[in-house]
């Protein structure tokens, strides 16, 4: 049996994603810049691809660029608005303490060159507030970057609200939606997003493409130099394929999702309510306001890597922001972003449901984690101290 | 390729010489919750030979093997040899660890040598001249 419940991590990709990929791996393989009917068969692909995407946004098809995926689409995203702010004079973005590195790394480099960031405060329950964004922008921000969804947590942020405030105080507002896409609606006008990154491997479309939503006043920055693909914005032979498994699956996804999160939001409930029955345990960032699938907790006096592989002996898949799954000596950074202090933060698990997800599932994922937990307890000289007094508890 | 080699896993599921002695004669506890290991090591000790060895850890799969190893690897041996114990011959009687994970292993080496430390400050006349 398996059981897979890491969905945040990466999704199985659909049928319609795979069998539209197929016709452009086998048949029609030409290259989309070739001028023969082959070639313009694969161009004219891809640009009913670029329509559909850019209706599930509620977007402009000529405001796509399709990228290698979610990172790519961040990087480029910030880039280019900190260039367009470098040649106004205005050097400040401000952007949240738990975003993807994506997104932070990029931060962390522009900064060498220059660029103050102002992280805000996402507080216990994994929250941006608007009135604190509002009193972080000043006549130098020329960025606000906040994603939609955190990958971790799940915590859904209020991008109307955030997006308004940025349009009224004429600041460019950019979201990474790569956990939101597919799994929440999102209309880039109503919301006032004026750019967006997304990633196919995140609703059942392949690895490795992504897209860019951005309005023409953020003018791109190359971060690819080359030919003249994607009107000369990102250089490189289309992926095709990818590109075609990204447009169906995102259809397939848009076209159930009222239903498929109503049914995840259920299964998660029962998830959350289980696993809050173990003692000692916190469900981590905001209970209504999160992604459908997504159930993140800490659980006092164990370490995370080693619930992880008790659990894949179970058949169960999921993960942790612990330091040693990581491979860093800190916990997950968007765990201390809401305050978990690092022996609790090393303690974590992150449990994200897919759209197939079924109750029995859900509670054989409760049972064997409640059995995992107290067994690695009962062998956890942290925990003893707990118990008989010695250390307090936090949870 | 797994992350751990089957000896590694062998050891995390089934781990030796788990709890504690209530009546140790030494005891030690290294690493700390900020960096996410804890080993404490119980010892029991009688003449020149380490007679029972038990564990507990707080941590990931490859410290709570190293634990395991590191017990296996002293228990009924003269405490000389426990003296001498590295994290390389406990990581090596794993089939090895990841790079990122040896210091899991140095935790094992630690926590015996913390418990022989605890031994020696209550039992001076058994110290050897060095
Ligand atoms: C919020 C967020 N942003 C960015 C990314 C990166 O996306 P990709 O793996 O497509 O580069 C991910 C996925 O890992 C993510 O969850
Ligand atoms: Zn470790």
């Amino acid at each position: 049996m398996r059981i897979y419940a890491d969905n945040a991590a990466t999704t199985k990709p659909s049928r319609a994603a795979i069998e539209a990929m197929l016709p452009y791996l086998e048949e029609e393989y030409g290259n989309p810049s070739s001028l023969y009917t082959l070639g313009q068969r694969a161009r004219e692909a891809i640009e009913q691809a670029r329509e559909e995407v850019a209706a599930v946004i509620h977007a402009d098809p000529r405001d796509i660029t399709f990228t290698s995926g979610g990172s790519e689409a961040d990087n480029q995203a910030i880039r280019s608005a900190a260039e367009k702010g470098r040649k106004a004079g205005k050097t400040h973005i401000i952007s949240t303490a738990f975003e993807h590195h994506a997104v932070l790394h990029t931060l962390n480099r522009l900064e060498k060159e220059g660029f103050r960031v102002t992280l805000l405060d996402v507080h216990e329950n994994g929250l941006v507030r608007p009135d604190e964004l509002d009193a972080a922008i000043c006549d130098e921000t020329c960025l606000v970057t906040v994603m939609t969804a955190n990958n971790e947590i799940g915590t859904i942020q209020p991008i109307r609200a955030l997006g308004e405030l940025c349009a009224r105080r004429g600041v460019p507002f950019h979201t990474d939606a790569v956990q939101a896409v597919g799994h929440l609606p999102i209309d880039v006008d109503a919301d006032h997003i004026d750019m967006l990154s997304a990633s196919a491997h995140k609703f059942h479309g392949p690895k490795g493409v992504g897209f860019l939503y951005a309005r023409k006043k953020v003018p791109l920055v190359n971060l690819i130099d080359g030919g003249a693909q994607e009107r000369g914005k990102r250089a490189g032979t289309e992926n095709v394929p990818a590109i075609m498994g990204m447009a169906a699956a995102l259809k397939e996804s848009a076209a159930r999702m009222d239903g498929d999160a109503e049914r995840m939001r259920t299964l998660r409930d029962r998830l959350i309510t289980g696993l809050r029955e173990i003692p000692h345990s916190a469900l981590n960032g905001d209970a209504v306001k999160r992604l459908p699938g997504n159930a993140n907790f800490c659980f006092e006096g164990i370490e995370g890597e080693s619930l992880l592989l008790l659990l894949d002996d179970r058949g169960i898949c999921a993960s942790s922001g612990s330091a040693c799954t990581s491979g860093s000596l800190d916990p997950s950074h968007v765990l201390l972003a809401i305050g978990r202090v690092h022996d609790v933060a090393h303690g974590s698990l992150r449990l994200t449901l897919g759209e197939d997800a079924t109750e029995e599932e859900v509670d054989y994922i409760v049972r064997n984690v409640r059995e995992v937990v107290e067994y690695l307890r009962g062998f956890s000289p942290v925990w003893r101290d707990l118990v008989s007094g010695k250390a307090n508890f936090i949870l | 390729m797994a992350l751990y080699s089957e000896k590694v896993m062998e050891h995390f599921r089934n781990p030796r010489n788990v709890g504690v002695i209530e009546d140790a004669d030494g005891v030690g506890e290294v690493g700390n919750a900020k960096c996410g290991d804890i080993m404490k090591m119980y010892l029991k000790i009688d003449g020149d030979t380490v007679t029972d060895v038990k564990f507990e850890t707080f941590g990931c799969g490859s410290a709570i093997a190293s634990s395991s190893m590191a017990t296996e690897l002293i228990k009924g041996k003269p405490v000389a040899d426990a003296m001498k114990l590295t994290n390389k011959a406990v990581a090596e009687a794993l089939d090895g660890l990841p790079a990122y994970k040896m210091h899991c292993s140095v935790l094992a080496e630690e926590a015996i040598q913390s418990a022989l430390a605890d031994y020696y400050a209550k039992h001076p006349e058994k110290k050897p001249a060095t």
